[in-house]
């Protein structure tokens, strides 16, 4: 077994593997905990919904970098989302179910009516589960995915007590003076790019998962938001580290090999919760 | 000069005016008390005077040096804060955020002024607590905290009593008397019209007919005669 291992950790895509799908495991549990707390969890869904709609106008295009169409496009769609909040005529899950669905019939039309590809279903496929994409990172895409990652943190901790202030009270925020606006911005920016990084690793549909499980699970257990944001924080990069392992030693798909990790270990916090008292419900 | 000078608001929203030609003062010391029916337009001068939404005509005139974040604020809850993972602590020196400006944490003195306030409304043992545990008074005494760190000057409460049981009720409009006695401007909305009676200053009653003036004219007033017939009078 570790001989096995030690071998796949010879190849560089192994180990590319490794780094930046702990590195998205991070940045989406940072923000994960907000996301959750502000109603927004099923918004991982729909924007990598949205991503997977303008990959499909960037493919029939013929665009070589995809990102230019992708990124900012989910970036729009997020902060209509995010900062349309109560004004919207259109509100929070429904807004999010109508651009999720419209956005994914869309992209699988434009792929079916100009496809390049011999194999359709298996091209929409690898989009949505991301089966393979993250075993066939270039160097580059890691070098990349670094770099955001590390804005994604500092950006998290410098903007940590307002990211706080303003999902546990956005009209108090307001009512001081706060530019709650701003921050609304900032995150749905941020999640945008996280999104997009994470659809490489487990594809579109399975992003919810890293977003929702290790703010969930650590929201058993701690009471206070630091702790919660740490903790959940820690669950997530373990839970993918053994996720990757766990997929490479026994071939199964790495993506949901991660969120049934992640699916563990929310099991086990519920029960350490119920016996420590930490959440009621 | 006045703190608040409200001249000639209409409020309302998306063309709808709910209120028109709104006229009242607020000074320093002051205890104001709105009151009024469902609908007749207390939140949504309360969102007014926070600069939540602006006023469709008229305009509010803050004076004797009162800057827009130096208003403290306690709204009603949401659904979010019901099960929101924070302590207590956490929760009360939010309230410093705006002074933060771009800094991105809570220096010592905030921290220090943060623990005085929790002194001073009791819940200074409870700062490690997680605020969805706590009982209803108790979490109004952790965002009254968390307004005092946010001003010196005037506070805003929103149906501050709304849920609470008839002693916690009673403690609570004690406490904020105590804050008023200590100097404090307060302005409260509520539907309690024999609180707004026994405990404040002013009264501002918005409705069909609009009344402002001090709790002794509104007592002889016609809307406040229309009260006490109702409530079958009230002693004082």
């Amino acid at each position: 077994m570790i001989d096995k291992l030690v071998m796949y950790l010879q190849y560089p895509f192994v180990r590319y593997a490794l780094i930046v799908g702990i590195l998205i495991a991070l940045c989406s549990s940072l923000l994960g905990v907000t996301l959750v707390l502000k109603r927004f969890s099923f918004i991982g869904d729909g924007l990598s919904h949205v991503a997977f709609g303008a990959m499909a106008i960037a493919s029939v295009l013929n665009f070589t970098n995809k990102m230019i169409i992708v990124l900012p496009v989910t970036i729009i769609s997020a902060i209509l989302l995010l900062s349309g909040g109560r004004k919207a005529k259109i509100k929070g899950d429904a807004a999010i179910a109508m651009i999720s669905v419209g956005a994914l019939a869309f992209g699988y039309l434009l792929m079916n009516l100009f496809s390049t590809s011999s194999n359709l279903s298996g091209d929409v496929c690898s989009t949505l589960f991301g089966s393979t994409s993250i075993l066939t990172l270039t160097s580059r895409e890691v070098w990349l995915c670094i770099i955001l990652s590390i804005a994604v943190v500092i950006i998290f901790v410098l903007f940590y007590n307002k990211i706080f202030a303003v999902t546990f009270d956005e009209d108090f925020s307001k009512a001081v003076g706060t530019k709650s606006e701003r921050y609304n911005f900032l995150l749905a920016a941020i999640i945008a790019v996280i999104i997009v990084l994470a659809m490489n690793l487990v594809g579109s549909l399975l992003i919810s998962a890293l977003i929702i499980f290790p703010a969930l699970s650590a929201m058993r257990i701690f009471r206070s938001f630091k702790a919660v944001t740490i903790s959940s924080a820690l669950l997530s990069v373990v839970c993918a580290f053994v996720g990757i392992i766990v997929s490479i030693l026994m071939g199964t798909p790495v993506g949901s090999t991660i969120v049934a990790v992640d699916m563990l270990i929310f099991g086990v916090c519920c029960v350490i919760g119920m016996f420590t008292g930490g959440v009621r419900k | 000069m006045s703190l608040l000078d409200i001249q000639n608001v209409s409020l309302g929203y998306d063309s709808n005016v709910i209120l028109e030609n709104l006229n009242f003062t607020v000074n320093k010391g002051d205890y104001l008390c709105i009151v009024g029916e469902n609908g007749s337009g207390k939140s949504t001068l309360m969102k007014t005077l926070l600069n939540l939404q602006d006023p469709i005509k008229g305009k509010i005139v803050k004076g004797d040096g009162l800057l827009p974040n130096e208003i403290g604020y306690l709204p009603q809850q949401t659904v979010i804060q019901r099960d929101f993972p924070a302590s207590v602590s956490e929760i009360v020196v939010s309230g410093f955020q705006a002074r933060c400006g771009l800094r991105p944490f809570y220096n010592k003195e905030e921290k220090k002024l943060a623990r005085e306030n929790m002194e001073r409304l009791g819940i200074l043992n409870l700062s490690k607590h997680c605020y969805r545990e706590l009982s209803g008074g108790q979490q109004q005494r952790v965002l009254l905290a968390r307004a005092l760190c946010a001003t010196r000057k005037l506070l805003l409460l929103d149906e501050p009593v709304s849920g609470l049981d008839p002693k916690v009720t009673a403690d609570m409009y004690n406490l904020i008397k105590d804050l008023n006695n200590d100097g404090i401007t307060i302005i409260m909305i509520s539907h309690d019209i024999s609180a707004a009676i026994k405990y404040a200053s002013h009264i501002l009653h918005i409705g069909s007919n609009v009344f402002f003036g001090t709790r002794e004219e509104y007592l002889s007033s016609d809307a406040g005669k229309f009260f006490l017939a109702s409530e079958g009078g009230v002693s004082e």
